[in-house]
């Protein structure tokens, strides 16, 4: 049943099939049959989704349900809750119960959706491989020897082995996109300020954006249309109008114009990988677009920059957490700086620990103009980079990361190594701009994404084509083999 | 950038974190070589490069000074570790 979309599912419940109640029951019992294979959901939330359930049962038979009413969705445990545990896949959280929840959860709520748990992630979504969580590591459903990505992985690994329709993800790096190409997955990064940052645990504030994980674009555009909008409590939040996302997925692509960065295809690229994105931009260059060669100069120093802001934020963020107001709390502290310290090193995860303590650097006394600042500098560069490449072209595309997914436990070892795997997607969370990633091919049995990168508010063109790409390719109605072992070694993509 | 493991010591309390010795060798390893790949940036001229904050350039909006919500306080305070008649409870600061 949760092999079907959001639209489908939609017709569905509309036309009486099943109810939402039915459905909600299956999936739950779907999840704790199934999920022990993948490790994606942290929690289930049962009696609430039943509630939600019967409530939009009721908006069905009374003829008022909106398209996601009684659509079972599943949020990355960083989306307050109310009244069920949040996490962000750490032990300082472990016992969370927010008392609100995130504007984000309000709206999918509102639309009549129904919530049926929470999924794995990094710790405070702090990495590229869901290797970090407190939980334990989520597996690829495509094959259980690989990471899903991250940090949204365990919403990618839900979606993709088919435990839920749809999930929310956040991308502060790529968390969305990344894990949505490990996982054959439509992933879309909104432009920074178009969805609610409100009740969602902030990382790298100037970079967190939330977006939907889905099986299509017109998915993704339908759940993006619940999602976004202006929230006052939000002080970063855009004040512009949103559009209907799924107004223009039927528009030709005859005469758009298609960047392709040449630094986006440079020796760091898995020639196979290379091959499906090309196959899949000869595709979209077939639908009638014009394929430009652009450059985006300071891409390779989107990571060393990246890499000093988002810690940054970070360590300024994640010293809320002290063990006085709410999560963890060490045993018999000796004094106040015990309990702040012990409270911490307990509490967080090494990669959090480690995130911190760079950031807590980069910003000390002496060192804040020669890091911060400098990479606020460069971080310049690179949407002065975006600005001209987009005063050319209409879309920039390109592969989301060098690589398929890797093997589990293959990168925990060195964390620059992990670092190194962001590099496609680091600079549009720098710049600002919507990004996504449609589902292109497969290398080994795993899955490659094609990554779509537009102008500010520009995400119903991507979307757009995307779903056009998706009208004459059927990689995104691929379902992954069910005991997890990849059936081909063959490089399907490049056929 | 090599740091040293007093540097560690140092950076560790300035967050407020307990790092044991047994840890610190390689957390001095690990961000000493996060820190060789962030030296990448002084490679490249930025000077009359505006630092950039926030990526539409933004300043922060700021709303109207009125009540807009309930005292969330009893629900706030519930989650606190230890609380008692309304007070967060800490370990003994002043003798």
């Amino acid at each position: 049943m949760t092999n079907k979309t959001l639209v489908q599912i939609s017709k569905d419940l509309t036309a009486g099939k099943y109810s939402s109640r039915e459905l909600t029951q299956d999936i739950i019992a779907d999840i704790k049959a199934r999920d022990s294979i993948y490790n994606s959901f942290i929690s289930v939330s049962e009696e609430l989704a039943l509630k939600q359930a019967d409530a939009a049962d009721a908006r069905i038979n009374a003829g008022s349900a909106e398209l996601l009413t009684g659509i079972p969705f599943a949020h990355k445990d960083l989306f307050c809750t109310q009244g069920h545990a949040t996490t962000a896949a750490s032990k300082m959280l472990a016992n969370f119960v927010p008392p609100y929840e995130s504007t984000v959860g309000q709206r999918l709520l509102s639309a009549g959706a129904v919530c049926v748990g929470k999924t794995n992630m990094d710790e405070f979504a702090m990495g590229s491989s869901n290797e970090n969580s407190y939980f334990g590591a989520v597996k690829n459903p495509w094959d259980l020897t690989a990471v899903p990505g991250g940090s949204s992985g365990g919403s990618a690994a839900a979606v993709a082995a088919g435990l839920v329709p749809a999930a929310t993800g956040t991308d502060t790096g790529g968390s969305i996109r990344q894990p949505a190409s490990f996982c054959n997955l439509t992933g879309i990064k909104p432009t920074y300020g178009r969805v609610s940052r409100f009740g969602i645990i902030a990382y790298a504030s100037s970079l967190d954006q939330a977006g939907p994980m889905c099986k299509t674009a017109a998915d993704a555009a339908l759940m993006l249309n619940a999602m976004a909008g202006f929230d006052p409590q939000d002080s970063t939040s855009v004040q512009q109008e949103t559009p209907d996302f799924t107004a223009d997925l039927n528009r030709p692509l005859q005469g758009l114009k298609v960047g392709l960065p040449k630094e986006f295809f440079g020796p760091g690229l898995n020639p196979q990988v290379a091959q499906c994105i090309m196959t899949a931009v000869q595709q979209i260059e077939a639908l009638g677009a014009q394929i430009i060669d652009i450059s985006l100069p300071n891409l390779e120093l989107s990571i060393p920059a990246y890499y000093v802001i988002a810690p940054s934020e970070a360590s300024s963020n994640l010293s809320r957490f002290d063990g006085v107001r709410f999560g963890y709390r060490c045993d018999q502290p000796n004094d106040l700086m015990d309990l702040y310290c012990r409270t911490r090193a307990e509490g967080f995860g090494t990669e959090v620990k480690r995130r911190i303590m760079v950031g807590t650097y980069a910003l000390s006394e002496g060192y804040y103009d020669a890091y911060y600042v400098k990479a606020q500098r460069i971080r310049r560069l690179i949407k002065d980079d975006f600005t001209r490449a987009l005063s050319q072209v209409d879309v920039i595309m390109g592969p989301v990361a060098p690589t398929p997914a890797f093997d589990l436990g293959s990168n925990t070892k060195d964390p620059v190594a992990m670092y190194l795997e962001d590099i496609y997607t680091l600079s549009a969370n720098m710049a600002g701009i919507p990004a996504m990633s449609t589902p292109a091919g497969f290398v080994n049995g795993r899955p490659v994404g094609l990554h779509i990168m537009g102008n500010y508010f520009a995400e119903a063109k991507l979307l757009n084509i995307a779903h056009q790409y998706q009208q004459v390719t059927d990689w995104h109605l691929q379902t992954p083999p069910s005991n997890g072992i990849p059936v081909s070694n063959q490089t399907k993509g490049a056929e | 950038m090599a740091l040293e493991n007093a540097d560690i010591e140092n950076i560790a309390l300035l967050a407020r974190l307990q790092v044991s010795s047994s840890e610190t060798n390689d957390y001095a390893n690990s961000i000493s070589s996060i820190l060789c790949l962030i030296d990448q940036m002084q490679q490249v001229s930025t000077d009359g490069v505006e630092p950039l904050s926030n990526p539409h350039d933004a300043t922060q909006r700021l709303r109207k000074d009125e009540i807009t919500c309930d005292n969330q306080r009893e629900a706030f305070m519930a989650l606190a570790p230890a609380a008692e008649d309304g007070l967060y409870l800490v370990p003994k600061v002043l003798d």
